[in-house]
């Protein structure tokens, strides 16, 4: 028995619901030619970090021009550097190969500091021939004197310019961290989004305790962490409608995780870890798990499993916006020795 | 300007450029650099370039070598081949070889660079092959090295059978390098085409450009394909460089004269051709002045400049004077030179611009009387009597070289006495050569001329800003510009001091600006440092960073400015630039915010025009290096002029006397001599001030208290764990740390701190840690490296930077104070630990290299440890400028007296120099063993045994040597012996019986490549000398050029596309012969291992090599961050530590690998400098390439290592003393003289 594995994400037709998620696996040709080698149906590319962009250029040119015109023997200390291809350069020339080898989909990712850095690179990334855009919204909400309102509000304005600097399809990727997430979701869709990712993950400080220093760690994901979008998305996929876009991502790991995922309402199921810890191959392995399931539970498509267990598909829709504080406790039943330590 | 033109000449004005004449090409200006003027041209007409770096031209072979990475064309479409050798000699040899394939070969150098050529360049002649060697003459060393310039190197080429061709401009740097390339084809004679060093090669003047079409026209094809006729060929053999006996040689010789006898009329017949393509016309020489001249001056190169306006003036004012320019020296055109001389001269003085000490003349003198003497002999001489000839010496080493020293000149031809040889520039008190300086005379400036002068610090960007100003008004209007740059000799914190003109006719003046029309100070503490208003006119605007608006300034200004400013009626603009720069990110590079209050103030351009001009330059310059930084340029643009204010001047100063320049203590040398080079008036020191063969007192560096840093480390004894790390890493000797007695701090005063030493043996003791507040520079890299945070807040450290105003006050006594602490008893404390290496007082302190410089350290390390009893041959380069430039020196002494002694040979030879000084070293106690045992019975037997049985392996050991030796030393007073006894002569090498060790340093261009074939030979000796190498991986002093120690996939200069090639394995060659002590170290790295392998070096009774990682502004790191990067250097593998200790033991296992086994990829390690990672961004495949390969050395080396590691292997016999020396080698004594091998 066949499966019809097709999906559409973003208006793009996808031969299945794997997509690779932005990782360094996307980020060299050579990988990201050996993922869609196993399978994947579009690649999301990293992130550019504006940032990144601004402060190596700053950095680059401080440094080629450290020492300079101080010392008779010794008026600089490099050749001389014309033209140096900085982040941004680098990323688009890297989506113009990835684009004419790939035969996917490539979705380039855009994370920027200053609307006027949005407009300008996602206009770059159209021009690369990039099929879609994925906008990362994320900013820590460090500032006391901001409120949500205006945070959420300079988001809104950000997506609003991006989609009136591009014609591609565009995909807004949040976290998970909003105060009113379906609300915001619905604004972000309201202006010019395509579609969602859910959710971001980033880097979080850790501390190294010899050195005492603070640390940046990624951690890869868990299959857990699928938990959150999956609920989000159950939510979510029947208040913003079919038309909308939703990609799940986090915790994809296995061919049961993406079942999940596009039970709740998912159009492609985006994944990262797995694949870095077991290698781009971990792909063609979760699509078999997929479509042994399919055919083992006698689906014939996934368009057939996708948003079938959506919120507003379930017994019990309100088991996606409970606590569920009861049935938590009761599903870890403590063990009996723990528990006796415990009274002692 | 107007000068007089002899009637025979058709109206020229040598060295400047002239409109087009009607019909010809039309002509584009650019403003250039001399190197840069001479480069191109020898780029367009060469097809391969041999090149080696070589101040001041080395920037010849830099452009040479980005125009062949960028694929820049030559004339005939072809990329020329540029590639480094390992030394001049070397580029010579490749020229050479290149030359008889008959390629067009050409190269670049200067001073001891073109006397390594110089075999190759009697070669080369002698074969009649068409070459050119461009040089930016300098200085050759003699008692001292000069980076600067003066024609002592290619006068010392002027028996090599090279025509010599003189440029005294800019453009005729560029218009001469044709000639020469045009003009060796025709004659086959290779030329030497050289120009002033700095005045010609760095001064930057608007000039017209040749194009290729000019090139081509000059340079015949016809001529190339000759010269390629020529070339060996295995399809028509011929044999050259055959040896010949007495019965050929000589008439073999001979057998060229005809070629010689045609290259002043080849080169006159180039010049005409490049006359009629552009206008500019030359002669081989060229008169100027007064056509019925009664006295004339005869020069070569720059300093016709001030002679020519020096002649325009006394002409205009009657005078009966003229100036000759030699510009083809070589053959000397004799019949030139007598038609260009008026009949009417009758007194001639010729400037040379080198000394021959002990010659009749030098070369020009020489020359020009030898040809008067034989044109009055001939049938119908031009003079109704011969001319008086005198000669004289000036501008030696960039000496200044102005119209106040030209007219003094002519003064003496007037004399009825001259002197016959004097000298000019300075006041010789000792021979009483020099005639006075006329310090009134000044040629008049043309009207419209602005004269600017800017003072800033290296760092600041004041010179690239000045250099962007010229070429924005003089490329982007008809105005004339030129731009000349004074850098001191300090790497960090250095001083520099633009000279700018501005002016609406060509501007030929060769020397400084001593009256400006505007001046600026970039920088406000400079105000006290530098004379700065005593360079203005009156009425002169003065642009003054200050850190005070225009209320408050007047206030903060020293009183000898505010005289000037009163006196001169000067007017004064503030701005605070560093405000303006930080508010849009820029740092301490104030220049974007100072450049267009000079153009607005000078009012050279329209400020609106001037602003546009500004920021079309920045996008020009910089949009291809992101839109970022030309984003912040603009803003520092559009923010500094509403920023700058008019300062009212009051009627009285009110401000501070300046302090003595050093303290009254101070020896009196220092005060004489230093004192007044320290306060820039060197130029006023009389000959007899100075030393007569070279020799200055050490320890001279802590006068110069600069008081550079910002910041500077402030020690918290509460968390200090006494690890002793930020002394150890201090670049400058500013962090100290000493260990004492309690007791000898009870009178400390207050807000000296100190704290428990932890220490199992000394108890009772305290520990300091101690910053020099004036003379830490700020680099950080001591915070960085503290391990030690406080329990409270992890960021505050045992050391933590901190501002120096706020703490200067407190740390000046408490460093006075700690100074005044006695040393801890060496013998007290182990030295093969960090901490007890720091206790040890340093020898090494307060050294001008770099801001966070990490060679310094390891000589700091090897003072402390040995400096009380070493010698150190220094190799040219960064260590012997922050080691021994003038005015100080960071070597000294310690409370005995007894210090490191020093000494740089050359660049080329410094393993050699330092096995003399131990063949010196043994020779002599050897000798004083011998006297010892003959002199035991006057003596004593007991003491005698003692000495020449010490164990001196241990500092007590020398401690004990060092008592019997003064007792000896009183024995031997007493038995008063006449000169020549024994106990004169043993009294006299008494000390060489105390163990002393010969350090010879140098860098790694030194070491693997320009020294390795000496460095070799003394590794192969087995004699008793350490080898230290700073190794920067890049000629570090030049400029970052590659050496063989460049690692792949850096990008460096002569690198520009990443080294392909992997770093020589250096110690793996020295460890080849089994018995030289090896040592790989990284003071981040691991630097107890560092201590260890000094120590150990030290000790073995041979050969030892140190190979030092040391990094460098060139890797393009944050300096402060230089141990991190060291650290991961050797986690990567990129860098692994080992010790090789030769064993004399069966089944010894002498490599012991000090590293883990890698723990982070190379590419970790890379990513970080930005010398590797910006090939990432020009050349990213082959970045990738390169990085793969380069981990493959790292893992392929690792391995190899390893199993070394595990090699067992004895050295049978390790040579415990002198005699190890092959006879026949390495002594200059072979029978075999002549011939090389």
């Amino acid at each position: 028995m066949t499966v019809d594995l097709r999906t559409r994400y973003l208006g793009l037709e996808l031969r299945s619901p794997l997509v690779a998620s932005p990782s360094p696996l996307t980020g060299e040709l050579d990988s990201a030619l050996a993922l869609v080698e196993a399978g994947a149906a579009a690649l999301v590319l990293p992130s550019l970090f504006e940032e990144e962009i601004l402060h190596e250029e700053i950095e680059l040119n401080r440094s080629l021009e450290a020492g300079s015109e101080a010392f008779a023997e010794a008026l600089d200390y490099f050749p001389a550097i014309e033209e140096v291809a900085f982040a941004g350069d680098r990323y688009l020339e890297h989506l113009r190969r990835l684009k004419a080898a790939a035969g996917v989909p490539v979705i380039a990712s855009l994370n920027a500091a200053t609307p006027g850095g949005w407009v300008r690179y996602a206009r770059l990334m159209q021009e690369a021939g990039a099929d879609a855009l994925e906008l990362n919204l994320y900013h820590l909400a460090a500032d006391p004197e901001r409120s949500a309102v205006e945070m959420e509000a300079r988001d809104l304005a950000l997506v609003a310019a991006v989609r009136k600097a591009v014609t591609i399809p565009l995909a807004v990727k949040l976290s998970p961290y909003y105060s009113a997430l379906a609300s915001f979701a619905r604004h972000v869709v309201g202006a010019g989004a395509d579609g969602l990712v859910l959710f971001n993950r980033f880097y979080q400080p850790d501390l190294d305790l010899e050195s005492l220093d603070v640390v940046a760690r990624l951690e890869l994901s868990q299959p857990a962490e699928l938990r959150l979008p999956m609920r989000w998305i159950a939510i979510l996929r029947p208040q913003l409608g079919p038309d909308v876009a939703l990609a799940a991502t986090s915790g994809i790991h296995g061919g049961s995780d993406v079942v999940k995922a596009l039970m709740v309402g998912a159009d492609v199921a985006m994944t990262t870890s797995a694949l870095l810890r077991q290698g781009a191959a971990r792909l063609r392995a979760i699509e078999e798990e997929l479509v042994a399931w399919l055919v083992e539970h006698e689906y014939e498509s996934v368009a057939q499993l996708r948003g079938s267990a959506t919120q507003a598909s379930v017994e019990d829709p309100s088991a996606f916006e409970r606590a569920n504080y009861l049935r938590t406790l009761r599903s870890w039943s403590t063990s009996r020795d723990l528990a006796r330590t415990g009274n002692r | 300007m107007t000068l007089l033109t002899p009637p025979e000449r058709p109206a020229t004005e040598p060295g400047v450029p002239a409109p087009a004449e009607p019909g010809k090409r039309p002509q584009r200006h650019e403003c250039l650099d001399g190197n840069e003027a001479a480069a191109r041209v020898a780029y367009a007409l060469s097809e391969v370039i041999s090149i080696y770096p070589i101040t001041p031209a080395s920037p010849m072979a830099e452009h040479a070598d980005d125009w062949a990475a960028a694929g820049k064309p030559n004339l005939w479409g072809g990329v020329p081949d540029v590639v480094e050798l390992q030394s001049e000699g070397g580029a010579a040899g490749a020229m050479h070889g290149a030359l008889q394939k008959g390629a067009l070969g050409s190269t670049f150098t200067a001073s001891q660079g073109l006397l390594l050529m110089i075999p190759n360049m009697f070669k080369i002649a002698g074969e009649l092959t068409p070459a050119v060697i461009h040089v930016a003459a300098r200085t050759i060393a003699t008692h001292a090295l000069s980076i600067f310039g003066d024609h002592s190197d290619v006068m010392h080429a002027r028996a090599t059978g090279w025509a010599m061709l003189a440029s005294g401009s800019v453009q005729e740097a560029h218009d001469f390098a044709l000639v020469s390339h045009a003009a060796t084809l025709r004659a086959r004679i290779p030329f030497l085409h050289f120009f002033d060093g700095f005045r010609t090669s760095h001064e930057v003047n608007k000039i017209a450009v040749l194009d290729h079409d000019v090139m081509r026209a000059l340079v015949r094809d016809e001529d190339v394909l000759a010269h390629r006729a020529r070339a060996l060929s295995p399809d028509a053999p011929v044999v050259r460089g055959t040896a010949q006996n007495p019965d050929a040689f000589f008439q073999a010789r001979e057998a060229a004269n005809p070629f010689y006898l045609a290259v002043p009329g080849i080169v006159e017949e180039v010049m005409d051709e490049l006359a009629a393509q552009t206008g500019r016309r030359y002669h081989l020489v060229d008169y100027v002045g007064a056509p019925d001249a009664q006295r004339v001056v005869v020069v070569m190169g720059s300093g016709a400049g001030a002679v020519a306006e020096t002649v325009a003036t006394l002409v205009a004012a009657g005078q009966k004077v003229g100036m000759l320019q030699v510009r083809l020296f070589q053959p000397f055109p004799a019949e030139q030179v007598i038609a260009a001389l008026p009949a009417s001269v009758r007194s001639i003085a010729v400037l040379d611009r080198t000394k021959e000490p002990g010659a009749v003349g030098e070369p020009l003198y020489q020359a020009l009387v030898t040809l008067l003497v034989e044109h009055m002999e001939s049938e119908a001489p031009k003079f109704a009597a011969r001319p008086r000839v005198i000669g004289g010496r000036y501008g030696l080493s960039s000496k200044e070289f102005t119209p106040a020293m030209v007219k003094p000149v002519f003064d003496e031809l007037a004399r009825e006495r001259p002197k016959r040889q004097f000298t000019v520039g300075i006041y010789d008190d000792v021979t009483n050569l020099s005639l006075p300086i006329d310090a009134e005379f000044r040629a008049p400036r043309p009207a419209g001329e602005v004269q600017a002068l800017f003072f800033g610090l290296g760092s600041d960007g004041t010179v690239g800003a000045n250099k962007a100003s010229v070429k924005i008004i003089g490329e982007g209007t008809d105005l004339y510009a030129q731009g000349y740059f004074v850098y001191d000799s300090k790497k960090s914190g250095g001083q520099t001091v633009s000279h700018l003109r501005f002016g609406p006719q060509p501007i030929p003046s060769s020397y400084l600006i001593d009256h400006a029309d505007f001046i600026a100070c970039h920088q406000f503490g400079l105000l006290e440092k530098a004379k700065i208003l005593e360079y203005a006119k009156p009425g002169a605007t003065f642009l003054l960073n200050a850190p005070y608006g225009s209320a408050e300034v007047w206030d903060h200004l020293p009183r000898v400015v505010q005289q000037h400013l009163i006196d001169k009626r000067i007017d004064l603009w503030v701005i605070d630039a560093f405000a303006v720069a930080g508010e849009v990110g820029m740092g301490n590079r104030i220049n974007t915010v100072m450049q267009p209050c000079f153009f607005k103030l000078s009012g050279v351009l329209p400020a609106d025009e001037a602003v546009a001009r500004i920021k079309q330059f920045v996008e020009k310059t910089y949009a291809k290096r992101g839109q970022a930084v030309v984003d912040r340029n603009f803003a520092a643009i559009d923010l500094s002029l509403a920023r700058l204010e008019h300062v009212a001047i009051p009627a009285a100063v009110t401000g501070y006397e300046l302090p003595p320049v050093v303290p009254d203590e101070a020896p009196d040398f220092v005060k004489k001599v230093t004192a007044v080079l320290m306060a820039g008036d060197g130029d006023l020191l009389p000959v007899s001030a100075f030393p007569v063969d070279g020799t200055f007192p050490t320890g001279t560096t802590r006068y110069e208290k600069r008081a550079i840093a910002h910041e500077i480390p402030i020690w918290d004894p509460a968390i200090c764990i006494d690890c002793g790390k930020c002394a150890m890493v201090c670049p400058h000797a500013a962090i100290r740390m000493k260990v004492f007695p309690a007791a000898a701090v009870a009178d400390a005063p207050a807000g000296f701190l100190h704290k428990e030493f932890k220490s199992r043996d000394l108890l009772d003791h305290r520990l300091t840690i101690q910053v020099a507040p004036d003379d830490c520079t700020g680099c950080g890299v001591c915070v960085d490296v503290c391990p030690a945070k406080s329990k409270t807040e992890v960021r505050h450290k045992a050391i933590n930077m901190e501002p120096a105003d706020e703490h200067r006050d407190r740390e000046r006594p408490s460093f006075e104070y700690f100074l005044g602490i006695p040393q801890l008893d060496r013998t007290l404390i182990p030295h093969d630990t960090v901490k007890g290496a720091q206790a040890l007082e340093p020898l090494f302190e307060y050294s001008l290299a770099c801001s966070g410089c990490g060679e310094t350290p390891y000589l700091k390390l090897v003072s402390q440890l040995f400096g009380d009893r070493m010698i150190v041959a220094n190799a040219t380069g960064c260590s012997s400028i922050y080691g021994a430039n003038l005015p100080t020196t960071p070597w000294t002494v310690n409370a005995q007296g007894r210090g490191p002694a020093w000494n740089n040979s050359l660049f080329e030879d410094n393993a050699e120099f330092g096995l003399g000084m131990r063949l010196a070293l043994d020779a002599q106690s050897d000798q004083a063993r011998r006297l010892l045992e003959r002199l035991a019975p006057q003596v004593g037997e007991d003491l005698v045994r003692e000495i020449l049985e010490a164990d001196q392996s241990g500092e007590a050991g020398i401690a004990a040597q060092r008592e019997r030796i003064a007792r000896l030393t009183a024995i031997l007073r007493g038995l008063d012996g006449p000169p020549g006894s024994d106990a004169s002569h043993l009294l006299s090498l008494a000390g060489d019986l105390v163990r002393k060790g010969i350090w010879i340093v140098g860098g790694d261009g030194w070491a693997y490549d320009i020294g390795y074939g000496g460095l070799d030979h003394v590794l192969g000796s087995g004699r008793n000398v350490n080898i230290l190498v700073l190794d920067t991986e890049v000629y570090s002093n030049t400029g970052g050029q590659a050496s063989k120690a460049t690692p792949r996939a850096a990008v460096a200069k002569f690198a520009a596309a990443g080294k392909s090639r992997a770093k020589k394995d250096l110690g793996a060659v020295a460890r080849a012969y089994g018995d030289v002590y090896v040592a790989q170290v990284s003071m981040g790295g691991n630097d107890a291992q560092v201590a260890k392998a000094l120590l150990e070096a030290d000790a073995w009774p041979g050969t030892s090599l140190v190979i030092a990682y040391s990094t460098c502004i060139a890797h393009g790191i944050d300096m402060e961050k230089s141990m991190t990067h060291q650290k991961d250097a050797v986690k990567s593998g990129y860098w692994p530590l080992y010790r090789f200790h030769p064993s004399e033991v069966e089944d010894g296992q002498p490599f012991k690998l000090d590293s883990a086994k890698p723990s982070i990829p190379v590419s970790e390690f890379v990513a970080g400098e930005t010398r590797f990672a910006v090939l990432a961004r020009t050349h990213p495949d082959r970045a990738r390439e390169l990085a793969e390969l380069a981990q493959q050395d790292v893992d392929e080396r690792w391995r190899y290592y390893e199993q070394l590691a595990a090699m067992r292997r004895s050295v049978p016999h390790v040579q415990h003393g002198p005699g190890s020396l092959p006879p026949d080698d390495g002594t200059g004594q072979s029978a075999d003289t002549g011939d090389e091998a």
